[in-house]
């Protein structure tokens, strides 16, 4: 075999940041992803954390509270919205076919997307630390900041998963509309947006099933708040859904292309 | 034929959609330094046939290689270009980045502006992809098929869209791809691109490969040749000749069509002196088409019938 077609890995490694730095330039510059799912946390945040919060009423601290699970509800918004409509847009639109016949290299088009999100996810967790520490006036061991942000860094995964698996299933019109009948109703279901102690009683028994509750419960947890402490367990669930989704995603992938 | 000349070839290959075969026994090869082009009406298999020495799908029975390997291999694919007919690339993504972004797949990429020059880009390079026309945007996926300097490069109807200017600028450069050693698939429906370009000429016809070789060997299938010419002669009188399979006015003008044009010809130019603008023509590649393409689905039908 010719020898100089062989890629030194340096070049590889070059072509898949290559593919990860023009995954994000290419939604940063679409407003219609890059705006909600970088302010809508934030804006929350301001109206919820700050304006809107009267003091600890229930006996714990509301700002740091709703740093920790806004946290969790901002970076589910990245690897659903990045990798479900995406994924269905590029696949109904040939350019997965197109990618498939490059000699990209392998996993390239899913790590791009993948550092994608949790760069995303990165930024929208530090913008919610920002306005927890000046307008909030939340005080954390810095421990806690930086657990907050590993958390949300590699919660995006699991929703990464799950919105690859919806990508390879619903086509390129339906995928917004099935990721935000995903997205909001898990964020309230799993008691990121009012503590699950105020919802119904069933709510808080079946919210284990849905994978933000764990990353909910690993955020407050991290940051000092009312978790179970339960990291490991939690983090172990996590990992189950984003293998089971991915596996199935990729059984699809490989079928239908 | 040695192993070295031959890019990639179909061998003995099938595939099935359930029920319909797309294609029968398909044997194909794509020599270095040709263009190939591939004609077929819709459904003929065309794009299964690419798609499967893409690697983009498999063989129900039969082998595929590329380079002598596997098409779906990292090393095969490095080797080839390719510009699909309807992938829509990132609209956000300015053209230069587009570029840069598939040049980085390639082991050994052309620069930035010698890709531009190749595929008369320069000016598009600071801007959108989505903010483009169809014709700049189908010679932005020529720049992407050609950025990783390609031996073997897959063309599927590169030219629809472009305007008459664009159309000749990328005739040209397909032609000094050719000249370089590049292999060139193409697939098009306008003939007259297969016959201006094509070293070797495939024609598939329900999954089938029906006829193959040169555009002159493809276009002696048609025996039949042509004659026009300004004449009175009488319609009536003309078909009456044995030789004459056709005989059509055209306002002043009159057209014959023969298998023996010479015999014809000299029984024309006796009885009428006054003949004037004679043209004796070997039917196109068009017509060629037309009637191994006929000829084959009256085969299949027949057989089918039986």
């Amino acid at each position: 075999m010719d020898t100089a077609l062989r890629m030194s890995s340096a070049r590889a490694a070059r072509a898949w940041l290559t593919e990860a730095k023009y995954e994000f330039l290419r939604l940063l510059r679409t407003p219609s992803f890059a705006l909600p799912t970088i302010l809508f946390p934030s804006m929350f945040y301001i109206l919820f954390g700050v304006l809107l919060n009267g003091g600890p009423p229930h006996g714990y601290d509301v700002a740091a509270h709703l740093l920790a699970s806004y946290s969790a509800f901002g970076v589910m918004a990245p690897g659903l919205f990045g990798f479900g409509v995406v994924v269905a847009m590029e696949r109904e639109h040939g350019l997965l076919t197109l990618k498939r016949a490059l000699p990209m290299p392998p996993g390239a088009y899913l790590l791009a997307k993948m550092l994608m999100a949790m760069l995303f996810a990165a930024i929208v967790v530090m913008l919610l630390m920002l306005l927890a520490a000046t307008l909030g006036h939340v005080r954390m061991p810095p421990a806690n900041w930086i657990a907050l942000l590993i958390t949300a860094v590699l919660g995006v995964l699991p929703f990464c998963a799950i919105g690859l698996f919806i990508g390879t299933r619903v086509g390129a019109q339906g995928a917004p509309a099935v990721v935000n009948l995903i997205y909001l109703p898990m964020s309230f279901l799993s008691g990121l947006w009012i503590p699950l102690q105020f919802l119904p009683k069933f709510l808080q028994q079946i919210a284990p099933l849905w994978p933000a509750y764990h990353l909910g419960q690993i955020a407050l947890s991290v940051s000092g708040q009312d978790g179970d402490h339960r990291t490991a367990l939690h983090a172990a669930v996590l990992a189950g859904f984003s293998l089971a989704f991915f596996a199935l995603a990729q059984r699809r992938l490989r079928r239908a292309g | 034929m040695t192993r070295q000349s031959t890019r990639a070839q179909l061998h003995k290959v099938v595939k099935r959609y359930g029920a319909v075969t797309a294609l029968d026994h398909v044997d194909l090869q794509v020599r270095r330094g040709e263009l190939l082009a591939l004609l077929g009406v819709n459904g003929a298999g065309k794009t299964t046939a690419v798609s499967l020495l893409l690697g983009l799908q498999r063989p129900d029975e039969g082998r595929v290689e590329l380079f002598d390997l596997d098409p779906q291999s990292l090393a095969a694919r490095r080797r080839v270009g390719v510009m699909l007919q309807d992938a829509m690339l990132q609209a956000v993504l300015r053209v230069d980045e587009l570029v840069r972004l598939t040049s980085s797949y390639y082991p050994r990429p052309l620069p930035l502006q010698e890709v531009a020059r190749r595929a008369g880009i320069e000016e598009l390079l600071p801007r959108r992809y989505g903010k483009l026309s169809g014709g700049q945007k189908r010679r932005v996926q020529f720049a992407l098929a050609i950025c990783g300097d390609p031996q073997l490069l897959f063309l599927d109807e590169p030219t629809v869209g472009l305007d008459h200017g664009a159309r000749t600028a990328m005739w040209k450069s397909l032609r000094e791809l050719v000249a370089r050693g590049c292999s060139i698939v193409l697939t098009t429906h306008y003939l007259e691109e297969a016959e201006s370009l094509a070293d070797r000429v495939a024609v598939l016809s329900r999954g089938r490969l029906v006829a193959e070789g040169s555009v002159d060997e493809i276009r002696a299938h048609v025996a039949q040749r042509r004659i026009r010419c300004i004449s009175e002669l009488n319609l009536e009188m003309l078909r009456g000749w044995p030789e004459v399979t056709q005989a059509r006015r055209d306002g002043e003008r009159l057209e014959v069509v023969s298998d023996e044009i010479e015999a014809v010809l000299r029984r024309l130019l006796a009885a009428d002196p006054n003949l004037r603008e004679l043209e004796v023509r070997r039917a196109g590649l068009a017509e060629a088409f037309v009637e191994i393409t006929t000829d084959a689905e009256a085969r299949t039908e027949r057989k089918e019938a039986a």
